[in-house]
């Protein structure tokens, strides 16, 4: 079984969370840019932030078999602090480089004013770029937030097939089913949605532009709840060509829409390695001492 | 006023806490920039029990649970001579250089600083939105004081009053709520609960009394559908959420009463 985690912030998990991925049957990832639960008082911490998921996470994950890609942004939360909010002027440097997949994760946490205008600004920023966006719909108020993300969509005029509108769940899923925009589900071992939860989605509403990702961060959240939401299908009655079009080919097909997504390479039948990678990032190994 | 802190204070401090704490507030009366040493020592120099407040004390403190090192804090907050500083300027200094500790003492102390310093109206509400931005709820639960319930806009009250919800802070702590939750807040509560319904989940059982102020906000969301939901665990959800719901409405007899 081969997964493609289309949502997951490595930056805020271990080494060992690589492996056990690597053992589930992760082979690609992208981790896109968020709040880190501490908030940031200068752009400065985003422009380290986004060097380490161009630089360090692809490296981590790299040691393991598994290709990393990223998503970058201002993130809603931290689009209402004034000091952050000059780093929208950075992210085209950024936008430009290898590796970078989408413009993400951005949309509404309390739908305020400063939200509406660097979600406005970045939409505009992915259309330059040549960029899909990943956006994130709010906790709080969610089934409006997600109305009000739609609308803002689609007044900005992107094209809806390059709109992937994650966190939904059962309310919200069917404000999005009739647009074109991709949808996403976020698995978590208690909130969000779950893997049986999910596969009732999915029987409903069938597995086209439907993405599942673990949003796995710093909070309650774990990986592998692609793997288990995969089994939960299986075990639910769908074939092993519906798992892999969730769980990979749809990822693939979103992402693959920036021209930059770059899966040569990586091994997804077997289990040994294929391609040779650097065992040290700027000098550093992910080594403690002696082995 | 100050004098209810000071009181709660007066039985809890050690001789030499309380030495300490005055030496400390006529420094600050001195000079504003000596609060940047003083603040952080608080905790230790102080106590950090829980400060019980009588009945009296309590109507005019907010009521999240006080610990001696916040009150003590909010009595250095006070020291501070306007001639000297402004105090909105001080305290977006010491909120900024704190960590959780120091920022729960001044929001916490907001309201109690307001009623001193009249003219800190709503000058440092941008703290109380940082606060509501944390996931801390030691922080969201001192955020949301009679200061909040002042000075927030309509849309972040809401917000912060789902953010209480979502955090599972008491709305006991959540000042105002009896003039200032309206039929939008309402709207997003029942929303709210539709939506952990259709996720098979229980509601808080916090949100029942304010939604029976507004029984149309329910009737209005999804949630009264759910009950005839084809899946089990959504139609059992709703029935036990909106079970709570009616028992938390006044029945008509209630209502004869008044």
């Amino acid at each position: 079984m081969r997964i493609f985690d289309p949502h997951v912030h490595m930056t805020s998990r271990t080494t060992h969370d690589y492996a056990r991925m690597r053992e589930a049957g992760v082979r690609a990832l992208v981790e896109p840019a968020f709040w880190l639960g501490q908030p940031r008082t200068s752009v400065g911490s985003f422009v380290d932030y986004f060097d380490s998921l161009l630089g360090f996470e692809p490296f981590r994950a790299a040691q393991f078999g598994i290709r990393h890609h990223c998503a970058l942004a201002l993130n809603p939360k931290e689009a209402n602090d004034p000091r952050c909010t000059g780093v929208l002027d950075l992210l085209p440097r950024y936008l430009r480089r290898d590796g970078v997949v989408a413009v993400g994760e951005i949309g509404y946490d309390s739908m305020t004013p400063a939200e509406d205008e660097a979600f406005a600004a970045q939409l505009e920023l992915a259309a330059t770029h040549g960029l899909p966006v990943l956006v994130h719909t709010p906790h709080r108020d969610k089934a409006a937030g997600v109305r009000r993300t739609l609308d803002v969509i689609r007044e900005s005029g992107i094209p809806p097939e390059r709109v992937l509108v994650d966190h939904l769940n059962e309310t919200t899923v069917e404000l999005v089913a009739g647009t074109g925009c991709w949808m996403g589900f976020s698995v978590y071992p208690e909130t969000k949605m779950s893997p049986r939860r999910m596969t009732h989605v999915l029987q409903r509403f069938g597995t086209e532009r439907i993405l599942v990702d673990s949003a796995a961060d710093w909070g309650d959240s774990d990986p592998l709840t692609t793997r288990e939401t995969a089994e939960a299908m299986l075990e639910a009655g769908f074939g092993h060509d519906a798992v892999d079009s969730v769980m990979w080919r749809n990822p693939v097909r979103f992402y693959g829409q920036s021209g930059r997504l770059d899966l040569d390479g990586v091994e997804t039948a077997g289990t040994g390695r294929e391609t040779e990678v650097p065992a040290v990032f700027a000098g550093n190994s992910l080594r403690r001492g002696e082995r | 006023m100050i004098s209810p802190l000071c009181d709660a204070l007066e039985d809890r401090l050690t001789g030499s806490a309380r030495n300490w704490l005055e030496a400390a507030a006529r420094a600050v009366a001195a000079d504003t920039a000596a609060i940047h040493d003083l603040f952080p020592a608080v905790g230790r120099c102080c106590g950090r029990a829980p400060l019980h407040l009588d009945a009296d004390e309590g109507r005019v403190l907010p009521p999240p649970g006080w610990s001696v090192a916040d009150a003590a804090r909010v009595v250095l907050l006070a020291a501070v001579r306007p001639e000297q500083a402004p105090l909105a300027h001080t305290l977006q200094e010491v909120y900024q250089a704190g960590a959780a500790p120091e920022r729960r003492a001044v929001l916490l102390g907001l309201p109690v600083l307001e009623g001193v310093r009249p003219e800190l109206g709503g000058g440092v509400v941008q703290l109380v939105a940082d606060a509501l931005r944390t996931h801390d709820p030691n922080l969201v639960g001192a955020a949301v004081g009679r200061y909040a319930a002042r000075h927030l806009d309509a849309a972040g009250y809401r917000q912060a009053v789902l953010k209480c919800l979502f955090m599972g802070v008491p709305l006991a702590a959540v000042a105002g709520l009896d003039l200032r939750a309206d039929g939008e807040l309402a709207r997003m509560l029942a929303d709210f609960a539709h939506e952990r319904v259709a996720a098979g989940r229980d509601v808080p059982d916090d949100v029942w009394p304010l939604l029976a102020r507004f029984p149309e906000a329910v009737d209005a969301s999804g949630l009264p559908a759910e009950a005839e939901s084809t899946r089990p665990e959504r139609r059992a959800a709703a029935r036990r959420a909106l079970a709570r719901f009616t028992s938390a409405c006044p029945t008509p007899a209630d209502a004869s009463h008044h």
